[in-house]
């Protein structure tokens, strides 16, 4: 049907232009469950859409014209590592695109010189360095596991990764918490009104900028779900109902745990990717090396 | 005989040109030798990699016997003068070394030296040829810079004796040296070399003669002392095991298998941790930022440490596989590791750079230490891409030195409106110190790819998946700082000499293209190299070379976005919590009180203080080296 050659561009094009309607789409069904577990009726489930066409409407004030290109480059980053991931890339390359991509989030908050947006900026890159060590050791995991950092070859591998990889699983659903701005990570910036009046890191964009941002964020969700599916991949089936879930884990936690300062976060993510996904790939490691060499 | 010539004046030239500065009485004169030396020794080197890359090791013979003796001479010269400023200055751990150092090189000269022939003093092969082109572009290219850095150096401090005769000559020997040390198949010339290096720095740190300098200055010479002595004894090891001295003959001794090469090698590989700098000794390099900002560009990129980290990779093939190997490695390990932390709590911006060295210095290390042949491969573009990158940073922080007169960060906030070109070049540097597409990155990742396979090499792993988290965050907020645009600020940047934009430039220019080249640059050198010793080679696959390149060509037209946004931009005030904004970078606080806005960045030093670091990072690697030492006792006695 298409030539082989194309596939990845494929999936490249298929990731960037459904993944935003996905991400909106779970977006709203979060805020929903949301919203039922604090007894409210909530949003309709594309309210997300909504509020993002009605920010794209607005006029666009920026502190510094500078901001209008960390945000572009922040969307446009982030589309490159999901659809680095989706076409079956380097997982290592994925993450260190993913990266590059929130260091300009980070640069775009820290141009506007507000003080609110720079303790944002400063959080981000708190929340950067706690989940960066746990996410590299996941990809180890899995090339540990399927002896390729390629998405294409771990996808395709028959062996159930998660029953390898069950310290690292749970060790990135923990970061995860801190990748889709749950609490009680929700550093930078938060989806609450209660955790924060003042919103961290996004405090300085406003109109179409923010609704880039939240078009960006919702690439990320696509992207960080992808990966728990690499888990599962042996199997669709789990693979979804995993990924179901793990996000109303994500979801209940984030309503019944209040934020903790940057410090616990920092060392009870490190310490996670020290424990759970150290010794998990110790454990791997050493069957790997000895047992069966 | 051609290229033999090459190397001769490659080391030779700059000694020559060292000698005119040194004699040159007027500015305008050694500015002028400066530049042209500068300009021929760079052409020569790009000689020797157009007539050299596609050859395998060459080993040339040239009659040791006069030179042999004219480098002891110079080396007892130099002892007496170090005893003498060692007694003078009443710096007893010096004068110890150097006692001891000379007392090792008179009795190895009377009883041993005598019987020596070696004829197979010079050689070259590609890494040699990466570092000749590291010294004889980048390091040459920092001299340049250094001609108009020191005018404006010794207008600014008056109270500092003018002694740039002086200066430019050493700078120069160094460059000498350093060529000489990476030509040398002979360890007696390379030892020569390395001390040599040693006295260069040494002397160059303690150039502003401050109470801090000259302290700073003994310590980075005790602490390479220490290394030499260790370099002394593994010559007198290998004159003992075999008294023909065809051991000293370097590569030779890399193909005599571990048996024999292996204490040699650790006890050169220690030596090598002092010059690189490597914790517990990294105080020295942190120490040696007193000194005029050109000097730490040159000891950071293109010269010294990478003395250091050049003999180690040297000796890469015979630590594989051993525990001393992994030991080394360790070492290197936790310096990356800790060193990566102590950037994070530091707001000096020379400080920043100097521990991001010896963090990187770490790496290689830790990649040499293990020695599979991926690991080489990835030392070496390790060795490169510092280079480039590290020199650039240097030479833009010295030049918003002497424009802002700090070299604090928190002082260059708004940079990228008061100094935009710089902002703009240090900001390639940064991006090239850890951001993806850019040098330090991939070879990070190509790192990550090489310890997956190597023995023990999980612990490596996790120590560049933290460590590397760390490194993110101090260059970012590094560059937050400076992209946080303040109003009302005055572009201070024009009275830059025109030298100086020239190399600023070029350095600028070389990160990106080094990065854009780096896979011919692998297939040509590092791959031939690396297969020659192990057989086998690595590289990155073509597919994700493919998508790096599409990602630094995208990153290079990001910033075009802007010239779409010029029009209808509605500019606010940054948010102030509703607080009005009197006048720029005010606000109106209580009282009626008009307050000025400070922001400053997160420093952490509860966790990362830098003495808490150092401790822990200066006693494992001291128990690690004590291990490696008594190993070492075992397999001698």
């Amino acid at each position: 049907m298409i030539p082989e050659p194309f596939v990845p561009v494929f999936y490249a094009l298929v990731y960037i232009l459904v993944a935003p309607f996905l991400g909106g789409l779970i977006a709203g069904i979060d805020r929903k469950v949301t919203a039922r577990m604090q007894g409210r009726v909530g949003p309709p489930i594309l309210q997300p859409f909504y509020d993002v066409g009605k920010l794209f409407e607005k006029e666009n004030p920026v502190v510094t014209v500078t901001q209008n290109f960390y945000v572009l480059s922040y969307v446009v980053f982030m589309m490159v590592a999901g659809a680095l991931f989706f076409s079956g890339g380097d997982l290592l390359l994925v993450i260190f695109a993913f990266t590059l991509s929130h260091i300009f989030l980070v640069l775009g908050a820290y141009a506007s010189y507000s003080p609110y947006s720079h303790v944002g900026a400063e959080r981000e890159l708190l929340q950067i360095i706690a989940y960066e060590p746990m996410i590299i050791l996941t990809a180890v995991g899995m090339y540990m596991v399927t002896k390729s950092f390629f998405v294409s070859s771990i996808v395709s591998s028959s062996v159930p990764i998660i029953l390898f990889l069950p310290g690292v699983f749970i060790g990135y659903l923990i970061v995860l918490t801190i990748k889709l701005r749950k609490s009680p990570f929700d550093l930078s910036t938060s989806h609450h009104a209660h955790q924060e009046i003042v919103k961290g890191v996004t405090t300085d964009f406003a109109g179409p900028n923010l609704g880039k941002i939240e078009i960006a964020h919702w690439y990320e969700y696509v992207f960080l779900l992808g990966v728990i599916w690499l888990f599962f991949a042996w199997n669709p089936l789990i693979a979804v109902v995993a990924i179901i879930i793990a996000y109303f884990l994500e979801i209940l936690i984030d309503n019944t745990i209040s934020r903790v300062k940057w410090q616990l976060m920092l060392r009870s993510a490190w310490i996670i990717a020290g424990t759970l996904g150290l010794v998990n790939l110790g454990v791997l490691y050493y069957l790997g090396m000895v047992v069966a060499p | 005989m051609q290229i033999l010539q090459l190397l001769l004046y490659l080391i030779l030239f700059p000694l020559i040109a060292a000698l005119f500065i040194f004699i040159g009485r007027r500015d305008s004169e050694r500015k002028m030798i400066v530049q042209i030396s500068a300009i021929a020794i760079g052409i020569v080197s790009l000689v020797l990699l157009v007539f050299g890359y596609d050859k395998d090791t060459l080993i040339y013979s040239i009659a040791s016997e006069p030179v042999s003796q004219i480098m002891f001479f110079i080396e007892i010269i130099l002892a007496v003068f170090i005893l003498y400023l060692g007694i003078r200055h009443r710096k007893s751990l010096t004068v110890v070394l150097i006692l001891l150092q000379a007392g090792l090189l008179l009795w190895f000269e009377t009883n041993m030296a005598g019987n020596l022939h070696i004829e197979k003093n010079l050689f070259v092969d590609q890494f040699s040829i990466i570092m000749a082109m590291i010294i004889g572009i980048i390091g040459t290219l920092i001299c340049v810079y250094a001609v108009g850095y020191m005018e404006t150096y010794h207008n600014r401090h008056k109270e500092i004796r003018d002694r740039r005769g002086l200066f430019f000559g050493l700078l120069f020997v160094f460059l000498a040296a350093m060529f000489g040390l990476v030509f040398s198949n002979n360890l007696l010339w390379v030892f020569f070399f390395w001390e040599i290096t040693t006295i260069c720095s040494f002397l160059l740190i303690g150039y502003s003669e401050t109470d801090e300098a000259t302290s700073n200055s003994f310590l980075a010479l005790s602490m390479n002392l220490l290394g030499g002595v260790a370099f002394m004894v593994a010559l007198i090891y290998l004159v003992i095991s075999d008294p023909s001295g065809r051991l000293l003959d370097l590569n030779y001794l890399l193909t005599t298998g571990k048996a024999i090469a292996l204490v040699p090698a650790v006890l050169i590989c220690f030596a090598g941790i002092t010059k690189a700098a490597l914790m517990p000794f990294s105080s020295w390099l942190v120490g040696a930022m007193v000194a005029p900002t050109p000097v730490s560009a040159l000891l950071h990129s293109s010269t010294m440490v990478k003395a250091g980290v050049y003999m180690i990779v040297k000796f890469a093939p015979v630590l594989s596989g051993t525990t001393e190997g992994l030991i080394i490695a360790l070492v290197g390990g936790t310096t990356f590791a800790l060193a990566s932390f102590m950037a994070i709590s530091q707001n000096n911006a020379k400080k920043v750079l100097a521990y991001s060295t010896i963090a990187n210095l770490g790496l290689i290390v830790a990649c040499a230490g293990v020695g599979t042949y991926n690991l080489m491969w990835v030392a070496i573009l390790l060795i490169v891409f510092h280079a480039v990158a590290k020199s650039l940073l240097f030479l833009c922080v010295g030049t918003i030195e002497n424009r802002i007169g700090s070299r604090n960060i928190e002082d260059m906030g708004g940079l990228i409106v008061r100094m935009p070109k710089i902002a703009i070049m240090m900001f390639i540097g940064m991006a090239g110190m850890f951001l993806a597409p850019f040098g330090m990155v991939i070879s990070k990742w190509a790192a990550i790819e090489a310890f997956i396979t190597a023995p023990f090499g999980l612990i490596f792993i996790a120590i560049l998946a933290f460590g590397g988290s760390a490194t993110v965050f101090f260059w970012s907020k590094w560059m937050g700082k400076i992209v946080s645009v303040m109003r009302d600020q005055k572009v201070i940047e024009d009275t830059v000499a025109k030298e100086k934009w020239a190399v600023l430039y070029i350095l600028t220019g070389l990160v990106v293209v080094v990065c854009l080249i780096f896979p011919l640059i692998s297939s040509v050198l590092i791959e031939p190299f690396v297969l020659n010793i192990y057989g086998q080679t690595a590289r990155l696959s073509q597919a994700n070379l493919t998508i790096m390149l599409m990602m630094l060509c995208l990153l290079m037209i990001m910033p075009f976005s802007m010239l779409f946004y010029r029009k209808g931009v509605t500019p606010a005030l940054p948010y102030m919590g509703g607080r009005p904004m009197d006048g720029p970078m005010h606000f109106a606080g209580s009282m009626g009180v008009s307050r000025e806005i400070v922001l400053s960045n997160y420093y952490l030093e509860k966790m990362f203080g830098e003495e808490r670091m150092f401790m822990i990072g200066a006693s494992l690697c001291w128990a690690l080296l004590l291990f490696a030492g008594i190993m070492l006792l075992g397999v001698i006695l």
